[in-house]
């Protein structure tokens, strides 16, 4: 279940590589796909049981052991405002790297499932609509479609903005 | 291909200030008039070192500056000169001058020019004062060859570009560059770039730049000279070429010239590099990102336990594979190896973090030669047990307080000398830093036989302060300890010294910190003891694990008093909102652990619990538990690494079943629980929904 070498996963895709393109790990979540730059992912692991951390927020799922490290992990429903689900078998951490402004931080997202990697070229993703002041998409990179779907490619690093996700989750 | 040199200048500064260590703690234990040849050997070396590096990575101030230093430790060494106090004086400032310039430019900044060129002259005119004994002969000899290395053989690159009005003030570039051939070999490259074409050129501006090599001994100064009336009219940059490019004294001139110039782009693009290098090292230089140097055996005896712990793997490996109940004494045989080897790995990659005391201690010689002779005080220092190993991190941080304290002592501690005489006391007071291990722990002696601590007035100044009532009655060791207290001073006088009253209470904060205790022994006319009790390590500690409903914490063993079991009629409550836990004569505030952290717990009475009494600076609270598990020795990681800091949490560690366990801290838990924003906000909902209904 663990896919912890990148390099594995790119010789696994048997696409052309251009310069203009970029991979993307997709995941499911509520039925709707997203993808994360696969050179942020550090590996994937099955959903354990994390150890609470007191007095943190609700999408906070806790905390757990990766290999000596202590790494939270993120309910991505939760995080989202999207109704939070019994974990099942497709369930899965994704551990991220995410840089913020000063340091860089690994954080595990828990998502429904796995799906795809995705080679995108940079002149297919479409910048998200204007919603209006309402809603600030700053952790959403672009959109773009495969096999006529949508898919919402995030920018991680925003994923942790504070304001951001309180924002949108006010709208749920 | 070039070299970016900037990658080894964090191990040159390192290795300077280790240099400087040395140099300093070597002057310190030098006699004066009969100095030891080795001894000022080692001294010179370490100026060597220095000179040598700076002068490679080209930090040419500091090369300079150690090398007339380096130029008086060599006279000293052959003899020619005497070990004067003044000398022995000068050197050290021009140490600390030295440290300052180092980390100035370790940190990109501007060295202090005015300060280094002053401590340069002294150190020149020392020089030049000659020992005024032996061997005057020689000591003229050193100073030339000095001023010979200064001004050697070199090649001056000069970039001259003047300004398009050049002509206009009577200047002709021409003789500018006779005058300059008067001074060496030149070889001139001409840029003819911005030159127009004939039609557009105006023949009474100058559109030439040139760049020109002089190989000559002559001085910056001489080569200014030349440039001297056309300063104000063009961009003119003077540089020496480094030493190493001009090794090569071969007759065909042309071919070094080519070399050098090559050397000149690299040396182009080097000087870019440094200073974004630099300004990356800058911001990691906050987090402590330092470098340990361990020494080849611990390494060796590393490789060996790792070798060890491989082979009891394939063991256990191979009795797995084809295990029949008969093996099972081999099993265990195995897995207690393995247990013993990874029990060895772990204390010895302990000890690769340990360093002897002596680093923090060495920095007392000189301060309290400085302070004493500031003061007017005689005092002699001395130290036992420098060999004493500690943590790196709690070393670093040891530091400052040790200082603070030792200032202390000598300032406040020990007397002027005709009051000692007074006394009855020899005139040279005597100051003792002792170190030595305790069980887990570190215990760090400051001794003064001094005049100890004044009780009557510590404590009428602390009745001042209101920090005492007026007709409270404590024990002497509460007294003491009343000198940590904030804003406390009882220095009769504010001296430069100490006596601001900041200090000491930092140096508690600071100890408690780390984990530690200070304790006070005083007696009066007799002198001071400063007992600091610390832990060996900050990365492991001993642990108390506790239960709340399906939660596992720790609780750091230092803190813990007793654990009891909860009679209710030694519960009380105040004011129908603290609980408050009669504890023999004294009352302690109940943390109800599952309120603070919003969790489930068994049972919320407190007679169905345990109460763990613990202290929390110098105050005891009772924190309400369901149940206590094991003790054990935990690893202490990080929370904020890949989180952030959680209120009353210090940090977590992975339990024997690879899940993580969240460490308490008990100053944080005490503050959270004072004012638990979780209970506040929920207490208010709870009101605003009464008042709806």
């Amino acid at each position: 279940m663990e896919i912890e070498n990148q390099s594995e996963t790119h010789s696994m895709m048997n696409t052309d590589l251009d310069l203009n393109a970029e991979q993307f790990l997709s995941f499911y979540l509520a039925g709707e796909e997203y993808g994360v730059d696969i050179l942020r992912v550090q590996e994937i692991k099955c959903w354990e049981n994390a150890t609470e951390v007191p007095n943190s927020p609700d999408y906070l799922k806790g905390v757990i052991n990766l290999r000596g490290t202590i790494v939270p992990v993120i309910d991505m429903r939760q995080r989202f405002g999207i109704e939070a689900i019994e974990y099942t078998k497709t369930t899965v951490v994704i551990v991220l790297k995410v840089e913020d402004a000063d340091r860089e931080r690994t954080v595990g997202f828990i998502v429904d499932a796995v799906s795809d990697v995705y080679t995108i070229e940079s002149e297919l993703l479409r910048a998200p609509p204007e919603t209006g002041d309402s809603i600030d998409l700053g952790f959403v990179k672009g959109l773009t479609s495969i096999n006529e779907k949508m898919v919402v490619l995030l920018d991680i690093d925003h994923l942790l903005d504070e304001e951001k996700i309180s924002e949108s989750q006010n709208l749920h | 291909m070039s070299i970016d040199m900037s990658q080894f200048h964090q191990v040159f500064f390192e290795e300077s200030f280790e240099g400087l260590d040395i140099m300093e703690t070597g002057l310190m234990d030098l006699d004066l008039g009969a100095a030891n040849d080795e001894e000022i050997n080692t001294i010179f070396r370490a100026a060597h070192s220095i000179k040598g590096g700076a002068g490679t990575f080209g930090f040419t101030d500091i090369s300079s500056f150690t090398h007339v230093m380096e130029t008086l430790l060599d006279e000293m060494r052959d003899g020619c000169r005497e070990v004067t106090r003044e000398a022995v004086d000068l050197l050290l400032a021009s140490i600390d001058c030295l440290r300052e310039m180092l980390s100035a430019v370790d940190a990109g900044d501007e060295i202090d020019q005015v300060r280094k060129d002053s401590l340069q002259k002294d150190l020149e005119s020392l020089l030049a004062n000659g020992s005024g004994d032996s061997k005057p002969q020689s000591v003229q000899q050193t100073v030339e060859s000095s001023k010979d290395e200064t001004t050697s053989q070199g090649i001056w690159k000069i970039t001259f570009a003047p300004h398009p009005n050049l002509f206009k003030t009577g200047n002709d570039p021409v003789r500018i560059f006779r005058e300059l051939k008067t001074l060496g070999v030149l070889t001139s490259i001409v840029d003819i770039s911005k030159l127009p074409s004939y039609f557009e050129l105006d023949p009474e501006e100058s559109y030439l730049t040139w760049e020109m090599k002089l190989d000559s001994e002559c001085s910056e100064a001489e080569i200014d000279e030349v440039f001297a009336w056309v300063d104000e009219e063009c961009e003119l940059t003077i540089s020496k070429l480094t030493e190493q490019v001009i090794i090569d004294d071969s007759p065909e001139e042309e071919i070094t010239v080519v070399a050098t110039e090559e050397k000149t782009e690299i040396e182009k693009q080097d000087s870019v590099k440094p200073v974004v290098a630099r300004k990356k090292t800058n911001k990691k230089a906050g987090s402590e990102n330092s470098s340990i140097r361990v020494g080849i055996d611990k390494i060796d005896a590393l490789i060996n336990m790792v070798g060890e712990l491989v082979i009891t793997q394939s063991m256990l490996s191979q009795i797995s594979e084809n295990f029949v109940e008969s093996d099972l004494e081999k099993l265990r045989d195995g897995i207690d190896e393995l247990e013993r080897n990874t029990r060895e790995l772990q204390e010895n990659v302990m000890q690769i973090r340990m360093l002897p005391i002596s680093f923090s201690f060495n920095r007392f010689p000189r301060l309290v030669r400085d302070m004493a002779s500031k003061l007017g005080k005689n005092i002699e220092l001395k130290m036992s047990g420098e060999q004493t190993e500690l943590d790196k991190t709690v070393m670093e941080k040891i530091g400052d307080p040790l200082v603070h304290l030792v200032r202390n002592s000598l300032d406040h501690g020990i007397e002027m000398p005709d009051v000692r005489k007074a006394a009855g006391k020899p005139e040279v007071g005597t100051l003792q830093l002792n170190a030595y291990h305790e069980g887990g722990n570190i215990v760090i002696e400051i001794v003064d036989d001094g005049a100890g601590l004044n009780k009557e007035r510590i404590l009428s100044k602390a009745r001042e302060n209101g920090l005492v009532g007026e007709d409270e009655i404590l024990p002497d060791e509460k007294i003491h300890e009343l000198i940590f207290a904030p804003g406390f001073s009882t220095a009769a006088e504010v001296s430069d010294v100490s006596g601001r009253g900041v200090s000491m209470d930092v140096v508690m904060r600071n100890i408690r910190d780390l984990g530690g205790v200070v304790e006070i022994k005083s007696e009066e006319g007799k002198g001071s003891t400063f007992t600091i009790r610390l832990p060996l390590t900050l990365a492991i500690l001993d642990g108390q694990l506790i239960r709340v409903g399906d939660h596992v914490y720790i609780i750091p063993l230092v803190s813990i008093v007793e654990s009891l079991q909860v009679e209710s009629e030694n519960c009380n409550s105040l004011a129908g909102k603290a609980e408050l836990y009669k504890l023999r004569e004294e009352y302690i505030s109940i943390i109800r652990l599952h309120k603070a952290f919003n969790i489930t717990p068994d049972s919320t009475e407190l007679t169905k619990g345990l109460l763990v009494v613990a202290e929390s600076e110098g105050q005891k609270v009772g924190i309400f538990v369901d149940d206590l598990l094991a003790q054990q020795q935990v690893v202490i990681k990080s929370l904020e690494t890949n989180y952030q800091k959680v209120d009353g949490i210090s940090g977590a560690t992975i339990l024997g079943d690879g899940t993580v366990a969240m460490i308490l801290d008990m100053t944080g838990l005490v503050h959270l629980s004072r004012n638990n924003p979780v209970a506040i906000s929920n207490s208010q909902s709870l009101i605003t929904e009464e008042a709806v209904a």
